[in-house]
C-alpha cells in the first residue's frame, strides 16, 4: 500500500554523514573493545569452518556487517514517504566499515609500537599475532581495512537486495555459526540417534565444519527460510484462529507432546546434553519460583539465592554421613519434606521484616539478607553445623523409592527428577495465577495502596508469595545437593540471585513459557554461574554476554523473549492504546455509544 | 429514610507537620443516608476519606462504625468491616481485566487459599463461581458497558467515564454497607452526570448502600443528597439541606471570597 510513497533512490553521496561517522566510531570502539577482552585470542581455538574461520575472528567480523547494515536502517512511519534503496546504502555501509577498519589498524599499530599491558592485561603479542593474521603489521592493517570495508558494504547491500534473498543469506550465516558453535552437543546427540555418519561428514576431525557440512547447513537454512517459514506462519495463524474448546484441545495436545518429548528425548541424548538439561532444570525451578515473587506479586527479591541455600544445606545436613553437627542420614525423600518445612520458616523469617518495604528499599534489603545467610553459613559460629568454608561433602544421591539413585554421575536421572519438580512448579504457577491469591498478587503489583484499600491483606499476600517462592527454590537446592554431592557457601553467591533474575527478565516476566525460554537460552546455551553451557568456549565471557544481552533486551524488548501479554501492554502502553483505538476497541464514550445501555435521563 | 447511626466521627484532627488538614471535625451518617461533603480545593475532603478508610491515622478523635472504633485498623480491615471507597484520581488495576478488577475486590469476603486452588477443590470452584457471578452482577449495574466482551479486556482500554464506573463497581464488589465516593462525576459530560446521579440514587434504593460523597458538581449534590456538609480549612463550616447550605453566608464566603467592602 505504501508503494506510491516510495520516492526514487537518493544519490550515493547524499548521506547523513554525521550518522555515518557516528556508526563508524561505534564500530571502531566495538572492535577495539572485543579485541582487548581477548576474545579473538581465546576463541581462536574454536574452529567454525575447517581451515577458513575460527570463532576468534568471527567475534570481530560480525560487527562491521551488522553496523554497516544498521546505519541506513530507518523507521518509516505509516503514511510517510520512504526512499528506494540503492547505491547510497552500500556506500554508507562501506564508509562505516572504513572508519572501523582504520580504528582496528590503529590498534594494530599501537600494539606493535607501545606496551600498555599494565592497565590492559590482554595487550600482548598473541593478540597482535591474531590481528595481523601472522603477517607483518602493515599487511595485517591493510587486510583489516579491506575486510571491514567489504563487510560494511555487504551489510549495506543487505538493505538493498530483496527481502527473500536477505533472509536466506542471514539464515545461512546464523545457521552455520550456530551449528559450529553447538558442535560438542551435536556430537553427543548424534550418538544417541545413530547419526554418527552425518556428524563425521559435517565436522572435521580436529573440530569445525567441513566444506560439505557448510553446504548441507546452507541448503537446509535456505530451504527453511524460503518454504518452512511460511508454513510455520500458517500453522501459527491457524492456531491463533482457534477458539474456546478447540483451542483447549490444541493446547492439551501441545502439552502432551511436550511432556512426551521431555520424557523420551533424554534417553537418546548423551551425558553432556543430559547434564546441560539437568542444569537448565535446576535453574528453571529457581526461576519459576522467582517468577511468582517478582513476576506475579511484583516483589523485587535480590536475595533469592538464600532459599536455594536453605534447601541445599538442609538436605546436606540431613543426608550426609559427614555432616559435622549431627547426621541422621535420612533418605533424600524424607529430607525433602523437612526442606519444605525449613523453606517456609526461612520465607517467613526473611519475609516478615522486609515485606512492609516497597520497591527499591525492598530490593536492597533482600540483597543484604541473601548475603547475610551465606556469610552466616560460612562463619565460625555456624561452622559446627554447616562446615564453614569446608562445606559438607559426601552427600549421598537421592534414592527414589529404590528405583534409581539420582546423583551427578547419572545426569539423566537428575534431569528426570528435576523435570518432575519443574512440572509441579509449572502446575502451581498456572493454578495460582488463576486463583484468588493470584489476583491479589497482581493487584499488589499494580497498586499496593489501592489493593490494601480494596480489602487485600497485602502483608499476608506478599508473605505467601515469598513462601511459595522459597519452597520452589529449596526444592532446587535439595536436588542440587544430591546432584553435586557436596555443598559449599561459594555455590550460593549473590551472582546466582542475579542470574536467576536475568533468566526471568530475559525470558519474559510473569509468563511461564517465557521463563522456560529464558532458562534454556541463558543456562542451556551460555551456562549458569558455575555451570558450563553449550557454548563452553564462551564461559570466560559469560557475564559480559549476560550483561550485553540484558542491556539489549531492556532497550529493544523489555517484555522478554516470550512476553506476558499484560506486561508488554504495561511497557508499550502508548502503542497498545493507539492500536486499540485504530481497531475501535476504545470507547469514545459519550454515554450513549454502547447499545442496550441505560438510557440517559 | 434514615435508620440507625452508622458512622460517628467525633473531634477528629489530623495534621501534616504543622498544617491542620482537619481540625476537631464532628460528623455522622445514618443508615440509608446520602451525605455530600463539599468545600473548596484543599479543604480536607480527601484527607477526610483517607482517614475513614484507614490510609491516614488521625492525631486525635475517634471514628465509630456500627459502634466500634476504626482507629488503628489497616485499610483492608476497614474494608472488611464494610466501608469501601473510590479514588478521586481513578486508581484501577489498569493491567488486570475488568472482571478481575471486581473479582479481586471480593478478597476480604472470600477465603480459599493455596490448597484449594492447587487441588481445584469443590469449595474452590464454588467460591470462584460466586466471585465471578457477584462481579458480573455489580458490573451489570452500569448496563452493558462493562460486561460482555469487555469483561476480559484490560481496564486500561476503558474511556474515562467508564473507568469511573468501574471504580464504583469495584467498591460495590467488596459488599460494603457504607460507600465513600470521591468525586464520582468528575470529568464526565452533563449527560453522563445526570445518568450517574440517578444511579447513585439506585445504589441506595436497590443495593441498600449508605453513601458519603465528595462532589464539586452542585447539580449532582442538589439532586442526590439528603444532607450536605461543607468543609473549609479542615473545619465544618455548615451543614444541613442543600438549600440551607447553599445560602449560608459562610459557605458563599468560602467559595467566592468576602465581598470587597468588608475587606478594608
Amino acid at each position: 500500500m505504501s508503494e506510491s510513497l516510495v520516492s526514487p533512490p537518493r544519490s550515493a553521496f547524499d548521506q547523513d554523514w554525521r550518522k555515518v561517522v557516528r556508526f563508524g566510531l561505534i564500530l571502531a570502539a566495538a572492535l577495539l573493545f572485543v579485541s582487548l577482552t581477548d576474545m579473538p585470542d581465546k576463541l581462536d581455538r574454536k574452529i567454525v569452518i575447517e581451515q577458513y574461520l575460527s570463532m576468534g575472528y568471527l567475534v570481530l567480523l560480525w560487527l562491521p556487517l551488522a553496523l554497516g547494515g544498521l546505519v541506513t536502517r530507518e523507521v518509516v512511519l505509516e503514511g510517510m514517504a520512504s526512499h528506494a534503496k540503492g547505491a547510497r546504502e552500500v556506500v554508507a555501509g562501506a564508509a562505516v566499515g572504513l572508519i572501523g577498519g582504520l580504528g582496528l589498524s590503529g590498534l594494530i599499530w599501537l600494539l606493535d609500537t607501545r606496551d600498555l599491558s599494565d592497565p590492559l592485561v590482554n595487550w600482548n603479542d598473541d593478540l597482535l599475532e591474531i590481528l595481523t593474521f601472522g603477517q607483518s603489521v602493515g599487511t595485517g592493517a591493510l587486510y583489516w581495512v579491506l575486510i571491514s570495508v567489504s563487510l560494511g558494504a555487504m551489510g549495506g547491500l543487505a538493505q538493498v537486495v530483496p527481502a527473500a534473498v536477505r533472509r536466506s543469506v542471514m539464515a545461512s550465516i546464523v545457521a552455520v555459526i550456530l551449528v559450529a558453535a553447538l558442535e560438542a552437543a551435536l556430537d553427543d546427540i548424534s550418538e544417541g540417534f545413530r547419526l554418527e555418519w552425518l556428524f563425521d561428514l559435517m565436522f572435521a576431525k580436529r573440530g569445525g565444519l567441513t566444506v560439505a557440512g557448510v553446504v548441507i547447513v546452507i541448503v537446509v537454512a535456505v530451504g527453511y527460510s524460503l518454504i518452512g517459514r511460511i508454513k510455520t506462519a500458517e500453522v501459527k495463524e491457524r492456531y491463533d484462529a482457534l477458539k474456546g474448546a478447540e483451542r483447549q484441545k490444541a493446547n492439551t495436545g501441545l502439552l502432551l507432546l511436550t511432556a512426551a518429548a521431555v520424557v523420551i528425548l533424554p534417553m537418546f541424548l548423551g551425558k553432556l546434553t543430559n547434564e546441560l538439561l539437568a542444569n537448565v532444570g535446576l535453574f528453571l525451578l529457581l526461576a519459576l519460583g522467582l517468577n511468582i515473587v517478582v513476576g506475579l506479586a511484583g516483589i523485587l527479591d535480590l536475595g533469592y539465592v538464600a532459599f536455594f541455600a536453605v534447601g541445599g544445606y538442609t538436605t546436606a545436613i540431613l543426608t550426609s554421613p559427614s555432616s559435622p553437627a549431627f547426621s541422621p542420614e535420612l533418605p533424600w525423600i524424607v529430607a525433602v519434606i523437612i526442606v519444605v518445612f525449613m523453606a517456609c520458616i526461612a520465607g517467613l523469617f526473611i519475609g516478615a521484616p522486609v515485606i512492609r518495604m516497597r520497591g527499591d528499599y525492598l530490593a536492597i534489603v533482600t540483597l543484604g539478607f541473601g548475603e547475610i545467610i551465606r556469610l552466616t553459613v560460612r562463619s565460625d559460629w555456624a561452622s559446627g553445623l554447616t562446615g564453614g568454608a569446608q562445606g559438607i561433602t559426601s552427600i549421598p544421591g537421592a534414592q527414589i523409592f529404590g528405583l534409581t539413585e539420582v546423583r551427578g554421575i547419572n545426569p539423566q536421572a537428575v534431569f528426570y527428577l528435576v523435570a518432575f519438580f519443574c512440572a509441579i512448579a509449572i502446575y502451581m504457577s498456572w493454578r495460582l495465577e488463576r486463583s484468588r491469591l493470584g489476583r491479589a498478587w497482581m493487584a499488589v503489583r499494580e497498586d499496593e495502596s489501592v489493593a490494601e484499600a480494596m480489602g487485600v491483606n497485602t502483608v499476608n499476600v506478599k508473605l505467601m508469595a515469598f513462601v511459595v517462592g522459597a519452597i520452589l527454590a529449596a526444592f532446587s537446592g535439595a536436588i542440587f545437593a544430591a546432584k553435586v554431592g557436596s555443598v559449599f557457601e561459594t555455590s550460593f553467591k549473590v551472582l546466582v540471585s542475579i542470574v536467576i533474575l536475568v533468566v526471568v527478565i530475559v525470558g519474559g516476566m510473569g509468563r511461564i513459557a517465557g521463563v522456560i525460554a529464558g532458562a534454556v537460552v541463558l543456562i542451556g546455551v551460555l551456562g549458569g554461574p558455575n555451570q558450563p553451557g553449550l557454548l563452553a568456549e564462551f564461559s570466560e565471557f559469560k557475564l559480559l554476554i549476560y550483561g550485553a544481552l540484558l542491556v539489549w533486551m531492556m532497550l529493544k524488548r523489555p517484555e522478554g523473549l516470550v512476553p506476558n501479554a499484560r506486561r508488554s501492554r504495561e511497557l508499550h502502553q502508548d502503542e497498545f492504546l493507539q492500536d486499540a483505538w485504530l481497531k475501535g476497541e476504545i470507547d469514545d464514550d459519550d454515554g450513549s455509544t454502547v447499545e442496550g445501555e441505560v438510557a440517559p435521563a | 429514610m434514615s435508620g440507625e447511626r452508622l458512622l460517628t466521627i467525633t473531634d477528629l484532627s489530623v495534621s501534616f507537620g504543622g498544617l491542620d488538614a482537619l481540625s476537631h471535625l464532628d460528623f455522622h451518617v445514618d443508615e440509608g443516608e446520602i451525605v455530600s461533603v463539599i468545600g473548596p480545593n484543599g479543604a480536607g475532603k480527601t484527607t477526610f476519606f483517607n482517614m475513614i478508610s484507614g490510609m491516614v491515622t488521625p492525631s486525635s478523635g475517634d471514628i465509630l462504625f456500627k459502634g466500634e472504633s476504626l482507629l488503628g485498623l489497616d485499610p483492608n480491615q476497614v474494608t472488611a468491616r464494610g466501608i469501601a471507597r473510590t479514588f478521586q484520581n481513578v486508581r484501577l488495576f489498569a493491567n488486570m481485566t475488568i472482571l478481575e478488577n471486581v473479582m479481586v475486590a471480593q478478597h476480604c469476603r472470600t477465603k480459599q487459599g493455596i490448597f484449594g486452588s492447587l487441588f481445584n477443590t469443590r469449595a474452590f470452584r464454588d467460591e470462584e463461581r460466586e466471585i465471578q457471578e457477584h462481579g458480573e452482577k455489580v458490573l451489570g449495574f452500569f448496563g452493558t458497558r462493562l460486561t460482555g466482551y469487555r469483561l476480559h479486556q484490560t481496564a486500561s482500554v476503558l474511556s474515562y467515564a467508564n473507568r469511573r464506573r468501574l471504580e464504583i463497581a469495584r467498591a460495590m464488589a467488596t459488599k460494603p454497607q457504607l460507600l465513600l465516593l470521591d468525586e464520582p462525576v468528575a470529568g464526565m459530560n452533563p449527560v453522563e452526570s445526570v445518568e450517574l446521579t440517578k444511579l447513585i440514587g439506585q445504589l441506595r434504593s436497590e443495593w441498600g448502600f449508605t453513601i458519603v460523597m465528595i462532589e464539586h458538581d452542585m447539580g449532582v449534590v442538589r439532586d442526590v443528597s439528603d444532607r450536605v456538609v461543607v468543609l473549609d480549612h479542615g473545619e465544618t463550616i455548615a451543614q444541613g439541606s442543600f438549600e440551607d447550605v447553599s445560602t449560608d453566608p459562610n459557605v458563599v464566603e468560602a467559595y467566592l471570597g468576602r465581598p470587597v467592602e468588608e475587606k478594608s
